[in-house]
């Protein structure tokens, strides 16, 4: 408490300036206030990692055909090798070790997964902001195709389009883009909407600033919030997408094994009691699945306008 | 709401239509329809009948007329690998398909509903929170591999139920039915389940959000007031008012039990529509493929329109704020 007496009539007050923090900061202090959301963050940087790096840490290069040796598939978990080197969690029939089989695979499982989702948000959000800001017909068209797509589950749309399109890691990628388009041009046009009739916009219009600058400088940063939410939780979905198509036979080739492909090639040893073959690679998969989750868990707390104090 | 169902059915129509039309193109654009249609070993002559029969050496728009008009009569080609008719193929197999889905529902229902009322009357307590963590499990499960891991489990490490396939079946108005028979339960229940682990984390979520919201209006409270034990304020006046959300998601979510039916079909060897796809794809069966693709964009139409039309029906406002676009 100042004492106000004790300071001089004719000091000018000076304005305290208001503290503008940072939206990024306040996100970022927001979030790791749920142990849950920083446990997937640090969970989730550790896989991430670990998929990087994959050739400098795995034990083993599952792909390097002289590296495996026939003689030792299908050993159990902390089996040792006639090299004394120790398995951590076992081998598959080909004598792959299946921790450096897992690592690979959460490398092609990341990257469909992040790569999809990222150009699906891209082409989704510029035609949504586009439905949104230009109405008429060029929205109606829009939505239209975006109502239809959504009406059919995205795994039957994809099946189909794999169906017809081959196996492939490019052709996953296409079809899961195809699959969540969607789902964002829906999100950014509702929240676009909103946001095209507050002021700010109109002061832009006012300022004769062209439409495309009002609609990526002005708008587009404002609408962003939901597409960040979803986009977490569509990460997760397309890995996991990803991972059925391959389980199911039509995603990625053998020669791109992603989790999906390894559990699918442990189902047949299953049934004779060999369970690591399937159930690590599915561990792998679910942590990641969970991690991602957490996060989004959170942040759509966070960045939900409702609930901000 | 005459003018709504029409405006309604014309919709349907419009969505049938574009299907139709992508459906064509995709067969005749990304592939040579003569590969997609005719059985690669099939010879010359064979081959020639069949461009004759489908009308593949005919203009583009009159092969779109008699796709349309053979697809109409429930002629949509031929499967090479059984050689029958692809749509009786698949239609043999609907009542497993819709079996699994109706099981999986109801235990959706019956788990998911008692559950999320009692994460949102102890909500924030170790109860509430323990199901909340199991609901995002449910969520976050691979479909694929947790049937896998019911099958390790229950199937080999415990012996307690069949790893795959359906069991035995009694007939009923001429379909086979499982759920009527002992052995039919065993083969049932383990992808049942599968199947309805997510939707039972659904239905929680959905049912803890509505018990959170309705535990604060006025007429639970003054139930409350009048001195009604809580069981009947919970089971009666909360409970109906919840189960308005939980109905019309469960309706929607119907397509999408069918369309997830092909992974766990996969897993259980499950012999229904799913699993014919999948074994088509594989086996490049394309006409089975066409079919199914056909048969499934009708009965997502027909599901689309029956919730829509129940919701209307329950729900004034649906009706009236759909003049306003």
């Amino acid at each position: 408490m100042i004492d106000r007496s004790e300071i001089p009539l004719d000091t000018p007050i000076e304005p305290v300036p208001a503290k503008a923090e940072r939206p990024a900061l306040r996100i970022a202090r927001d979030f790791v206030q749920s142990p849950a959301a920083v446990i997937g963050l640090i969970g989730f940087l550790v896989i991430a990692t670990a998929a990087i790096l994959a050739p400098w840490i795995t034990p083993q290069n599952p792909y390097d055909l002289a590296q495996l040796d026939i003689m030792e598939g299908r050993l159990p978990p902390l089996a040792e090798s006639f090299a004394g080197q120790t398995w951590w969690l076992g081998t598959d029939d080909q004598g792959r070790d299946m921790l450096s089989a897992i690592i690979y695979g959460l490398r092609i499982s990341l990257a469909v997964g992040a790569s999809s989702t990222l150009a699906a948000l891209l082409i989704g959000a510029g035609l949504g902001l586009v439905a949104a800001y230009y109405g008429g017909k060029v929205e109606t068209a829009i939505m239209r195709v975006v109502d239809l797509q959504l009406s059919f589950p995205a795994i039957l749309v994809a099946l189909i389009l794999l169906a017809i399109l081959g196996r492939g890691v490019d052709k996953v990628v296409i079809a899961l883009i195809i699959v969540q388009w969607a789902y964002y041009a829906r999100t950014i046009r509702g929240t676009a909407l909103v946001e095209r009739s507050k002021e700010y916009v109109e002061a832009a219009r006012c300022l004769a600033l062209g439409s495309r600058r009002i609609l990526f400088h002005h708008l587009l940063p404002n609408c962003l919030p939901p597409l960040i939410v979803i986009a977490t939780v569509q990460v997760a979905n397309a890995i996991a997408l990803e991972a059925t198509l391959s389980f199911l036979g039509v995603g990625v080739p053998i020669t791109e094994p992603s989790l999906g492909l390894l559990i699918s090639n442990g189902y047949g040893y299953m049934l004779s009691g060999d369970y690591w073959i399937s159930f690590f690679p599915g561990i792998a998969l679910l942590i990641t699945i969970v991690c991602i989750n957490l996060m989004g868990d959170q942040l759509r707390d966070i960045l939900n306008p409702r609930l901000q104090r | 709401m005459l003018v709504y169902l029409i405006r309604r059915l014309s919709q349907s129509a419009f969505v049938l239509v574009a299907m139709a039309v992508l459906v064509f193109i995709g067969i005749y654009a990304v592939g040579n329809p003569v590969d997609v249609l005719i059985n690669p070993e099939a010879d010359l002559a064979e081959r020639q009948a069949t461009i004759e029969r489908l009308g593949l050496d005919r203009p583009l728009y009159e092969q779109f007329w008699l796709f349309v008009t053979k697809a109409l009569q429930g002629d949509l080609g031929r499967s090479f690998l059984h050689a029958e008719p692809a749509l009786p193929l698949i239609l043999e197999r609907l009542p497993a398909t819709l079996e699994l889905a109706g099981v999986a529902m109801l235990i959706a229902v019956f788990v998911g509903v008692p559950l999320g009322m009692i994460a949102g009357l102890r909500a924030g307590k170790p109860a509430g929170k323990t199901i909340m963590a199991g609901s995002i499990l449910g969520f976050s499960l691979p479909n694929f591999w947790q049937g896998l891991m019911l099958i390790m489990i229950f199937a080999v490490m415990l012996g307690w139920l069949p790893a795959g396939g359906r069991g035995e079946t009694v007939e009923v108005f001429g379909i086979g039915w499982s759920f009527l028979t002992l052995d039919g339960w065993a083969h049932l229940l383990l992808p049942a389940i599968n199947v309805a682990l997510y939707k039972t984390s659904l239905v929680i979520r959905l049912a803890r959000a509505g018990t959170r919201e309705v535990a604060l209006q006025d007429y639970v409270k003054f139930a409350r007031a009048k001195g009604l034990s809580e069981r009947r304020v919970v089971l009666v006046h909360m409970l109906k008012n919840i189960m308005i959300p939980v109905v019309t998601v469960l309706g929607l979510e119907l397509g999408n039990v069918i369309a997830f039916a092909v992974v766990t079909e996969t897993v259980f060897a499950w012999p229904g529509m799913g699993k014919l796809l999948i074994d088509s794809i594989v086996n490049l069966d394309r006409p089975v493929v066409v079919a199914y693709l056909l048969l499934t964009v009708v009965i997502f139409i027909f599901i689309n329109l029956v919730v829509d039309i129940a919701y209307s029906l329950l729900d004034p406002r649906v009706r009236l704020s759909d003049k306003g676009s």
